[in-house]
């Protein structure tokens, strides 16, 4: 007993200490940085054109990337909970695939993929279309890292909730459309909502595999995390503190729905 | 409606399911599919409703091919054992909700949708919870609110998977005789997937008892409790004490219990088996008996003794604890057999 009482508080105190060095202090310095030569510095370097262009363009790409990570997780997460066919294992191995591998992989293969020595870069020239280095490639390096966080959250639940609703509501006469508007989805919503939001902060913050992709353009292909990175590389550590504070800010603000949307469930 | 099933099969990888089925349901009745887990029952009641589908035989409802119908056309209403309410709906927008999923020109208007569910839940005797959810719902209230859901839209059969599995045993009962109530009033064809004998014979005017993916007998309850089809029916009924015998001229004979009182059979001479209920032992003390009692326990108004033979076979034995002789049974004892009743199969069977 006397043990235990004594353990919990060093065990508290502890974690209470490793948190607020680990994570507070970084975010406060940034935010403390970031405002250190005053809020006319700061507005001037967020409201700097080719850091607006970095936001707007990491809001872009997120704009796509995460409706398209929730059709898919949904499709996905639909197929592998009620259907059982040839390679549902392989499949539900490959889906995760993004999580255990380092995004810059992901970038580099789309690069072998798509860049002029590519095994498509050849035709892709020849019809003048641009993957690599302009938007689309970034989206699809942030598509393939985003992939999982809806499946993850919606096939267990899925699951847990086998196909007894659905079935019910096909012998009431439900169609397609009707059951999967009218009982699938309200079921899963909340984990959907939940995924969608950590796919959006992991989207907004995706650097390794943009890096790759994206040839670093300011002004065109820069998205936020890289922006950052530019300014601080440039020695402008106010800039690359601002520009990351709304970066912090996107994910705090994530962070709160996800809290939110946990009570929820 | 009148439901015909015929050879109908259906396999699940390599396991068979239904063997080869043959059954007619007619009109207005109610029936129960009575088996242990695994006879196919519930394979059955789910290929009736199109959720699956057999391998090979046919399925005609009033003449016309259900299995060129999917499960929506057919208008079947299904309760499923675990009721599969949609828990983000109240009980209205559940009872409501296959009416409002019919196209724009078959579905009624806001206010009929509302007078029926209404009406439904005034029939059902749950008028007080049309605004809850499921979640807030007693195991029996969700059966009701099912039961209402299926019967919204006024479906041709009525196909219930064990309705009152999930419930304790003064709910079941109730339940039970509310359902048939609901039957006789609504005249609905019914059928019931069940594991529990009484249920099955309390509540279905035929008793269609499934073992191993073939129907093994139909019929009511004393002809099934009675003349049991075969060894395995016998044994479901709780006919689950096995003694070889020999026939000879209609007689049954064994060493191990005087078959005096047993009527004659109508068997073929040579070796049988013999399925008694330990309620019909009926052990009587005999210092020249086979058997002897290894052990008793009371219920109260109740004896349960363990006989054993000299071979060491041991079968239960139950008889009222204030029946003549009774208090003579104590362990030690010997004992012999005087059965009236018991099921008496060729040995090959």
């Amino acid at each position: 007993m006397n043990r235990r009482t004594g353990a919990r508080p060093l065990l508290i105190g502890l974690a209470v200490l490793l948190t607020a060095i680990l994570v507070v202090a970084p975010l406060v310095f940034i935010f403390v940085q970031a405002l250190s030569q005053g809020w006319a510095v700061y507005a001037k370097n967020i409201l700097d054109p080719l850091t607006l262009h970095a936001i707007w363009l990491t809001a872009a790409v997120a704009v796509v990337v995460v409706p398209a990570t929730v059709a898919f997780g949904i499709a996905a997460s639909w197929a592998l909970a009620k259907f059982s066919f040839p390679g549902r294992g392989v499949l539900a191995t490959l889906i995760e695939i993004p999580f255990s591998v380092s995004p810059i992989i992901a970038g580099i293969c789309y690069l072998l993929l798509y860049g002029r020595q590519g095994l498509l870069g050849g035709w892709l020239a020849e019809h003048d279309i641009a993957i690599l280095f302009a938007l689309p490639g970034i989206i699809l390096v942030t598509m393939f890292v985003t992939a999982p966080f809806v499946v993850r959250e919606v096939l267990p639940l899925m699951r847990a909730q086998g196909s007894d609703q659905e079935q019910a509501a096909v012998t009431l006469g439900a169609s397609g459309w009707q059951l999967f508007r009218r009982v699938t989805l309200p079921n899963i919503r909340w984990a959907l909502l939940y995924g969608a939001v950590l796919a959006t902060a992991r989207a907004v913050g995706e650097f390794g595999g943009v890096a790759v992709v994206s040839g670093n353009v300011r002004g065109q292909t820069n998205t936020l995390p890289l922006h950052v990175e530019l300014l601080f590389n440039d020695l402008n550590a106010v800039g690359a503190f601002a520009a990351a504070t709304t970066l912090t800010l996107i994910a705090l603000v994530a962070l709160v729905v996800k809290a939110v949307l946990e009570g929820r469930r | 409606m009148t439901i015909d099933i015929s050879s109908m099969h259906k396999s699940f990888g390599q396991t068979e399911v239904l063997r080869g089925i043959d059954l007619s349901v007619d009109k207005g009745e109610l029936v129960a599919l009575l088996g242990p887990s695994g006879s196919g029952k519930t394979t059955l009641l789910r290929i009736i409703a199109g959720l699956e589908w057999p391998d090979a035989g046919g399925l005609h409802v009033d003449g016309q091919d259900w299995l060129a119908l999917s499960a929506a056309q057919r208008r079947i209403g299904f309760v499923f054992q675990n009721y599969a309410l949609f828990p983000h709906m109240i009980v209205r927008d559940n009872i409501a909700f296959g009416l409002t999923v019919r196209p724009r020109a078959e579905r009624p208007d806001r206010r009929r949708i509302a007078a029926t569910v209404d009406e439904l839940l005034h029939f059902l005797q749950i008028d007080a919870l049309g605004g809850r959810y499921p979640a807030q719902l007693s195991g029996g209230q969700r059966q009701r609110v099912a039961l209402g859901r299926a019967m919204a839209i006024e479906p041709t059969v009525l196909l219930l998977d064990e309705p009152f599995g999930a419930l304790d045993a003064a709910v079941r009962r109730d339940l039970r005789r509310w359902l048939r109530g609901v039957h006789d009033a609504t005249g609905t064809t019914t059928i019931f997937v069940t594991h529990d004998q009484e249920e099955a014979f309390e509540l279905a005017d035929r008793v269609v008892v499934m073992g191993a993916g073939r129907i093994e007998q139909i019929g009511n309850a004393d002809r099934i409790h009675d003349h049991p089809a075969s060894p395995f029916v016998a044994g479901f009924m709780g006919a689950t004490i096995e003694l070889p015998v020999t026939i000879r001229a209609g007689r049954a004979g064994t060493a191990l219990a005087d078959t005096a009182r047993l009527p004659a059979q109508a068997l073929a001479d040579g070796p049988a088996r013999m399925f008694l209920r330990p309620e019909d032992v009926a052990p009587a003390a005999d210092p020249a008996g086979p058997w002897q009692v290894a052990s008793l326990s009371s219920t109260g108004p109740q004896i349960r003794l363990i006989l054993r033979d000299t071979a060491g076979t041991e079968i239960p034995a139950d008889l009222r604890r204030r029946a003549p002789g009774a208090a003579a049974l104590t362990p030690g004892t010997r004992v012999q057999l005087h059965p009236e009743a018991a099921a008496i199969f060729p040995a090959d069977a």
